[in-house]
């Protein structure tokens, strides 16, 4: 049985058609074809299918696009202003060399927007926590720790 | 990697959860971030799904003076947050990440009853409860299962095919308690290789230990430990009985436990890991304790 559903996804309502079984960040990617959203590991270890949900970062692959009907999701295509100026946690990545091959990139991106709104000035010691559900395999994540004390700093700055 | 098809239910409340279970053959769908990676895998297919995330009355983090009732959708990160109960916020830290202790269930975490999840040992060794929920003559009939019966065996629970946890409790610890929970596991968020919980009184101490046996391992340490043996200063006289006690706490639970060997580690590593775990988590609960005494 397929189910009809509506999802707020970057101030946008989209709608959908799904069987139950439709895991959100196929949803994403495949009915709605925002294709930001990246697919690893499909259990929870790798983080870069990691989106908003009402705010707050959720793994989209451990997650039904029906459980959420009717929820707002942010994904990495909504980060950026509507004038598509890049969030400063974007501009941070780019500036710190927090990607190479930016397959983890939308995760990280979704992640460290939530963990500075919670946390608008957090230690190296929250910042490790706050990304430890998301693995790297090219940058070693220096940069990416460096990405999220900078972004912290934009984000004072145009406060 | 993507979940065989099943009939998917969102009961509205719980009288319309419990009467589908009864109904159906079927699972419940909590925060999913057990049961889906289960799915996705393919090492579970349900035929039916009972989605409870849309079912009114199951959230809620209620505390009074005799403890924390944890509804079944207060995600970990709500109850992390909420600072509702010392202990529960201390493991809760150790449960996966912050994004998935965003959707995952301290009630679910429960009912899964992982033997190396870290929950399971908070509710053994407060002897909390969990109430459970079933479609029984045309009403909802509840019973209250206490933590010591509670987990059954490895991914068992007592909690029935057509059984909804609704809430646990956790009952409170006194003003003078210390608490600590120290695990080791091979990455940060992943599932403990062992860990130990322990709760300090002025009158004694008892630990659960996670990661070395099927199901939370419970000991009673008698007088053997408490607080005025606590933080024991090496160089003083009378703390080297302090630290003896210690080590022989240690030793009382290497013997009770029966880890076994896996990918991870051989039993005769856990073994040794839960005693000195059990020493640390001691030592960290009576300095708490004997600090809130003014000690
Ligand atoms: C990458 C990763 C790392 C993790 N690391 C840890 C860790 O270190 N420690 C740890 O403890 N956990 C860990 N977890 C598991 C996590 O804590 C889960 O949230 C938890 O085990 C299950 O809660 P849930 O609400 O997601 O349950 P679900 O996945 O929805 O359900 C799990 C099981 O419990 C049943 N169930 C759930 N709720 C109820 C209910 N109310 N009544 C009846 N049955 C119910 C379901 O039918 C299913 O069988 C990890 C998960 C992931 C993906
Ligand atoms: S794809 Fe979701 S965590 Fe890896
Ligand atoms: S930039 Fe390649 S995996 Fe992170």
């Amino acid at each position: 049985m397929e189910h009809e559903i509506t999802l707020i996804v970057n101030g946008t309502a989209r709608r959908a058609r799904v069987p139950a079984r439709r895991l959100l960040s196929d949803c994403l990617r495949h009915d709605l074809g925002l294709t930001g959203t990246h697919v690893g590991c499909e259990h929870g270890v790798c983080g870069c299918c990691t989106v908003l949900l009402d705010g707050r970062p959720v793994r989209s692959c451990l997650t039904f696009a029906v459980t959420v009907d009717g929820a707002e999701l942010t994904t990495v295509e909504g980060l950026a202003g509507r004038d598509g100026r890049l969030s400063a946690v974007q501009r941070a990545f780019a500036e710190c060399h927090g990607l190479q091959c930016g397959f983890c990139t939308p995760g990280f991106l979704c992640t460290v927007t939530a963990l500075l709104a919670e946390n608008p000035a957090p230690t190296d010691d929250e910042v490790i926590d706050g990304i430890s559900g998301n693995l790297c395999r090219c940058t070693g994540y220096q940069n990416i720790v460096k990405a999220v004390h900078r972004a912290a700093e934009l984000l004072a700055e145009e406060a | 990697m993507k979940p065989p098809p099943f009939t998917y239910h969102a009961p509205r409340d719980l009288a319309a959860a419990v009467r589908t279970l009864a109904e159906v053959d079927g699972k419940v769908l909590a925060g999913g971030q057990s049961l889906i990676p289960m799915l996705n895998m393919r090492l579970a297919a349900p035929a039916h799904l009972v989605d409870i995330n849309r079912a009114e009355g199951l959230g809620g983090i209620e505390a009074d003076p005799a403890g924390v009732r944890v509804g079944a959708l207060a995600r970990h990160s709500e109850v992390e947050r909420s600072g509702a109960h010392p202990l529960l916020t201390r493991a809760l830290r150790l449960v996966a990440h912050p994004v998935i202790r965003n959707r995952g269930t301290v009630v679910g975490s429960l009912v899964h009853a992982d033997p190396a999840a870290e929950l399971p040992a908070v509710l053994a060794v407060l002897g909390g409860a969990v109430r459970v929920a079933r479609w029984d003559g045309g009403a909802v009939a509840v019973r209250e299962v206490p933590a010591a019966e509670f987990f059954v065996g490895p991914m068992e629970s007592a909690v029935a095919p057509g059984e909804l946890a609704v809430s646990a409790f956790f009952p409170a610890l006194g003003a003078h308690d210390g608490v600590a929970f120290e695990e080791v596991a091979r990455r940060h968020g992943d599932y403990a290789l062992a860990g130990v919980c322990a709760v300090v009184t002025p009158r004694g101490a008892k630990v659960a230990c996670v990661g070395v046996g099927p199901v939370p391992v419970v000991v009673d340490l008698g007088d053997l430990v408490n607080l005025d043996s606590g933080a024991p200063d090496p160089r003083a006289a009378a703390d080297l009985r302090a630290a003896a006690d210690l080590r022989a706490a240690a030793e009382a639970v290497r013997e009770a436990t029966e880890p076994e060997a896996d990918i991870h580690a051989s039993a005769a590593y856990r073994r040794h890991l839960v005693g000195v775990l059990a020493e640390r988590a001691l030592r960290e609960a009576a300095r708490e304790g004997a600090a809130a005494r003014g000690a």
